[in-house]
């Protein structure tokens, strides 16, 4: 179109001069238009670039001198020096793990119930008030583990949490978390199946529940992994729920109810205070965590290529 | 025999019943979870909460969070207008001019990555490129931590946004002899703009409530400070979380960050029930 409209054609030569250039004007507008905005959605693509090389340049001094012990020192201890990035992986996978555990047969349940079995008149405000809850801050999730959920679980289960806090602590927080998300997801993805599909399954008939393990789950099998995948995302990268009840212990400790900490936590606590080494070496785990989610997350959009999937 | 009576039948009803009634369980815990955390959210917070609240600053004793809401809602007008110019001029290029190329399916790959980074990365990539050269935190860095935020939010409403105007609108512009940047700025905005305005109402609520990239960007501070974003910001999200942790000793300032909470989160549920009410205007 704008090719068109600025190549001085025999009908561009019968106008007057004055509406030739503005005509020529308007096209150079459009040329440049274009270019503006290529320029700015080219800008998306440097700043992943900016994220990244940022991020291994200013972890480069940590990298070099821990080398590949940075992956195998059980402990992360300041003051002699000696930084191990093998607590807070540990943290990380093990919380986002839990978390996905409880939160994704959860989700699915909520999810099956509000698509097949709710009542007419309770389906939107309960899908609304879902995709609410999505909303809320996470530090929010967070305060309300360390003052409601970690007591609880000291005086419930003393030998289990002694401290209330920790792994399997933050674990449940992060999958309250998701949960909103998740399901919300799972829904919208649900809801794509076509009607005819269900009704035909209906009248050979099945029951509900063999309508959706044997009809609807399949046919959205790859929307809904990719949302929970969207989900360990979330949870792998969150930081303000899990800093308050992860318990903030340095030392690897391999067990799913112990104090740790993840690597979101352990840059949120260390990093104003720091300087030198131990700076490099957290935005090296920032690095870390960055690939890390950047690989799941690229799985995630694989799968939902073709589902809706619109939640950020 | 009647065939509701047959051993296979009865199997398959009571397997239907027993799932049916585990969805029903799960919704139950779903929804106790969750109401658990508002209970405690408005029945903590609003002891905390009184007009002086929102007029004084924060102090190490008594004070409110006047400070901290404006800087909040400073820093978040600031992010929005920004990702607003780069977020709709890099959907626009997506939905309207880029095509089936590859350059257009890298540009949304990495943005749907971008959605979906962590948001404490972005405050240590926006520390290292703006904080240190700079030599100090700052407001403005703040502001350009929930710009990278929220840019890829826009950017997703825009193009999906215009995706909806149908061709024919177009090419009807076109045959009245309009240009393609003309045809974009009045035919096919001002058929999206509600559905723009939703993206961007979200992506406001969201920005507001982000913690993690204000540790290392405009830190926090207890003085009033109304337009210089050249030096360190109060906010929100920040003074509740270190009155949580570091004077979590000030039983005062515990139950002031409560109240703050329960603000910060009326004020996101508020602003996405208006991005709903907006997006329903539309349809």
């Amino acid at each position: 179109m704008a090719t068109t409209n600025a190549t001085p054609t025999s009908g561009l030569g019968r106008l007057s001069d004055a509406t030739r250039r503005r005509l020529q004007r308007k096209a150079r507008i459009d040329v440049w238009f274009e270019r503006t905005l290529f320029a700015f959605a080219f800008a998306v693509l440097l700043l992943l670039g900016a994220i990244i090389a940022s991020l291994m340049l200013s972890s480069w001094p940590a990298i070099q001198r821990f080398g590949l012990d940075f992956f195998t020192e059980n402990r992360w201890a300041a003051n002699v020096e000696v930084f191990g990035a093998l607590p807070a992986i540990y943290g990380t996978l093990l919380t986002s793990f839990i978390a996905i555990v409880i939160a994704v047969p959860v989700s699915f349940g909520i999810a099956i119930f509000l698509t097949e079995q709710c009542p007419g008149f309770l389906r939107q405000p309960l899908s609304t008030l879902i995709e609410l809850l999505a909303g809320i801050p996470s530090i929010i999730y967070g305060m309300w583990g360390m003052e409601v959920l970690a007591p609880l679980l000291r005086t419930w289960f003393p030998s289990v949490f002694p401290a209330g806090t920790g792994l399997a602590t933050a674990g449940i927080i992060l999958a309250v978390m998701i949960i909103p998300f998740i399901t919300a997801v799972s829904r919208d993805v649900i809801n794509t199946v076509p009607a005819v599909m269900r009704e035909s399954a209906y009248g050979l008939g099945c029951t509900t529940w063999e309508v959706t393990r044997r009809v609807i789950l399949p046919s959205v099998k790859g929307g809904l992994v990719g949302g929970v995948v969207l989900g360990l995302g979330r949870a792998l990268g969150e930081t303000m729920a899990v800093t308050f009840v992860i318990g903030n212990n340095l030392f690897l400790n391999t067990t799913l109810t112990g104090q740790g900490t993840s690597i979101a936590a352990l840059i949120a606590n260390q990093f104003s205070e720091s300087d030198g080494t131990q700076r490099s070496a957290l935005l090296a785990l920032g690095l870390i965590l960055f690939l890390i989610t950047f690989a799941v997350l690229a799985f995630a959009r694989y799968l939902l290529r073709n589902s809706t999937g619109r939640h950020a | 025999m009647d065939i509701n009576q047959t051993p296979l039948y009865r199997r398959r009803k009571r397997l239907n019943q027993l799932v049916m009634v585990l969805c029903q369980l799960a919704t139950v815990i779903g929804f106790i979870f969750l109401f658990a955390i508002l209970f405690t959210l408005v029945t903590k917070g609003i002891g905390a909460i009184s007009p002086s609240t929102f007029v004084e600053r924060t102090r190490m004793n008594g004070g409110g969070l006047g400070n901290a809401i404006w800087g909040t809602f400073l820093m978040t007008c600031a992010a929005t207008v920004i990702g607003t110019v780069i977020g709709v001029a890099a959907g626009t290029w997506l939905a309207e001019y880029s095509g089936k190329g590859l350059m257009a399916k890298v540009i949304r790959f990495i943005n749907d990555i971008l959605l979906s980074a962590p948001s404490i990365i972005i405050g240590l990539f926006i520390y290292a490129v703006v904080v240190v050269p700079m030599g100090n935190f700052s407001g403005w860095a703040g502001v350009l931590a929930l710009t990278v935020i929220i840019v890829p939010v826009v950017i997703r409403s825009t193009e999906d946004m215009l995706r909806l105007i149908p061709n024919s609108l177009r090419e009807a512009a076109a045959a009245l002899g309009a240009h393609r940047w003309w045809i974009i700025v009045r035919v096919c905005y001002s058929g999206a703009r509600a559905g723009i305005m939703t993206g961007i109402l979200l992506g406001f609520a969201r920005i507001s409530g982000e913690t993690a990239p204000l540790l290392f960007t405009s830190l926090n501070s207890n003085q009033w400070n109304f337009f210089d974003l050249g030096s360190e910001m109060a906010n929100l999200p920040m003074t509740i979380y270190q009155n949580m942790t570091i004077n979590a000793f000030i039983p005062d300032l515990v139950a002031l960050a409560w109240g703050g909470a329960l603000i910060l989160t009326a004020a996101i549920l508020i602003l996405n029930i208006a991005a709903r009410y907006f997006s329903r205007q539309r349809s």
